[in-house]
């Protein structure tokens, strides 16, 4: 399970899947399959305070705290996106801010992810992954206001 | 089921496309097969030779050099000028002003003209399917001026309902701007139509013209239009330039849009005497490279002949509409008695953007999302389409694989 596993090793498991597929066509329909199964995101979310700028359809992220680690939670009315934003998910949820702050997000490059996507919708998904790191550094900042 | 594709008469779309060097391309490992020609046209090796001769043989400043290679390039780009004057029919060469494109000419007129004779309460109308830089420039104005902005609105075909126009013009009315033909949808709009109500009221007309100047032919004096601005990019000419048509004794009252160069006559620091028409409304060294090859991107589509080139790209579209209507829980978004080829659409259940994201898998580049015209998608209620928009060197086998794209990306996404 994820939840043992480091962000990087995360990744590496991510890399070898995608290794396995010969067609940019197979990685868009494991793509999409991973956006299928990410789980819809309560209506209560679905507000424009959670809504990710910079993406061409509508991306909804919320992040939680529990236990020193940060949750993501997320949706979108478009499959692909979801999908993509469910291998983030995937990576990075249930971390520490410090360990998400710190995360390289190497294996997007690796599996031809930023070359793959036109310049505009691979803008999207780094504002998703901007987002994302700018929770943790939230949830950094007021742990450490807490803790002081 | 096998069915022999129409083979398009009259011109020859091969040689066309041997044109176009870019066509020959491939994208993600297969041909490429462009269909966003209304966000822009690719271009002819002509327009792209035009600029290399430019830049290789006679880059110099204009309209001031007293040596050969200033009198070269002025010469050239003042033949674009007359090139330009004689492709929409206006009178004189005066009345054609070099801009960067039809979102530059709209915004000149609003600032100059705008800010000289809009008035707390007067009215200016737009319609329900304009693109952003037809909406914005207006909002702007309005706001300063206290001026209202009024919308005709728009059926649930596209078309824009002239009853409402008719009603919303009266002697407050000092403006009426509206598309040519709408970017998102491809209606044409009957602009003559429009043109004379307005006049009748003594209201002043703009036609955004960056969608029509690739399909239809122009004539802004038949039209009888004030204003006219259209882009070279969307008639496969170089981006960065365009042109904005005005009636000459219009153009001679209003203030001019810049300062700087090229725009004076005379400057003491007392007063300055502007330059005469059109130079008035250039300030500064202008885009000549580009627009020097703009002329060839113009003499490419009088040499194939704008009557051809609306025949095969009517034939695209009434191809693709029958075509893309056999794909279950498909849409067509403006279905105007009166379209240019330009077709939009959405599928039951399927974000556009998951659609363009595989049609480019495939090689096969088409616009997604709202086309800048959100107000107009508000009113289908829908966040954005698909759209493929033809251009002269587009074929049946392109539109073949385009559904034939779609099907295996639905299939995908079911």
């Amino acid at each position: 399970m994820s939840e043992n596993k480091s962000i990087q090793e995360i990744e590496a498991d991510i890399i070898d899947e995608f290794s396995l597929f010969d067609s940019w066509d197979e990685k868009y329909e494991y793509i999409i399959d991973m956006g299928k199964k990410l789980p819809e995101l309560d209506e209560k979310y679905k507000l424009d305070e959670n809504k990710v700028k910079g993406c061409q359809s509508t991306v909804w992220l919320v992040a939680e705290m529990e236990n020193g680690k940060i949750i993501f939670k997320a949706d979108s009315d478009a499959v692909i996106v979801k999908g993509l934003i469910s291998m983030l998910i995937r990576v990075l949820s249930n971390h520490t801010p410090d360990e998400i702050i710190e995360a390289k997000l190497e294996f997007i490059q690796k599996i031809g992810m930023t070359s793959h996507l036109a310049q505009t919708r691979s803008n999207g998904l780094l504002s998703m992954v901007k987002q994302m790191k700018n929770f943790a550094l939230a949830y950094k900042l007021k742990q450490s206001l807490i803790n002081n | 089921m096998i069915q022999a594709a129409p083979i398009s008469k009259g011109l020859n779309v091969e040689a066309i496309r041997k044109e176009f060097p870019i066509l020959e391309r491939l994208v993600k490992g297969k041909p490429l097969i462009y269909l966003d020609n209304a966000a822009t046209s690719q271009k002819p090796q002509s327009v792209i030779d035009a600029l290399t001769e430019y830049y290789s043989g006679y880059n110099a400043n204009i309209h001031r050099g007293i040596h050969t290679l200033a009198e070269e390039a002025t010469a050239a780009f003042e033949r674009s000028r007359d090139t330009a004057r004689d492709f929409i029919g206006a009178n004189v060469r005066e009345e054609i002003i070099f801009t960067r494109g039809t979102t530059e000419g709209i915004n000149l007129v609003a600032y100059t003209w705008g800010r000289q004779n809009i008035h707390a309460g007067d009215e200016i109308i737009i319609s329900g399917l304009e693109h952003h830089s037809n909406i914005v420039p207006w909002q702007i104005l309005c706001e300063e001026k206290k001026a209202v902005l009024k919308v005709i609105p728009i059926n649930d075909k596209g078309e824009l309902v002239l009853e409402k126009f008719d009603e919303l013009l009266s002697s407050k009315t000092k403006l009426v701007a509206v598309a040519h033909v709408s970017n998102a949808l491809g209606t044409i709009n009957p602009v003559k139509y429009i043109i004379d109500a307005a006049h009748n009221v003594g209201a002043k007309v703009l036609i955004d013209g960056a969608q029509s100047s690739v399909h239809l032919d122009i004539d802004v004096q038949d039209l009888d239009c004030d204003f006219f601005a259209f882009s070279s990019h969307k008639v496969y000419g170089p981006t960065g330039v365009g042109v904005l048509y005005g009636k000459k004794s219009i153009l001679e009252l209003m203030p001019p849009f810049q300062g700087g160069g090229e725009m004076i006559k005379e400057v003491t620091f007392e007063k300055t005497i502007y330059n005469e028409l059109p130079y008035k409304y250039e300030a500064g060294t202008p885009n000549i490279g580009d627009t020097v090859a703009f002329k060839a991107a113009l003499d490419f589509v009088n040499r194939i002949g704008k009557e051809n080139i609306k025949r095969h790209e009517d034939e695209l579209l009434e191809y693709a509409t029958s075509e893309l209507l056999q794909i279950p829980d498909l849409k067509i978004i403006g279905t105007s008695a009166e379209k240019a080829s330009v077709i939009s659409f959405v599928i039951d259940r399927i974000h556009p953007q998951d659609l363009g994201i595989l049609l480019d898998n495939n090689g096969i580049a088409v616009r997604t999302g709202h086309h800048c015209a959100q107000p107009l998608m508000d009113t289908f209620c829908i966040p954005g389409t698909v759209r493929a928009s033809f251009a002269v060197y587009n074929t049946i086998h392109e539109i073949d694989e385009l559904v034939a794209g779609l099907r295996k990306a639905i299939k995908m996404l079911a």
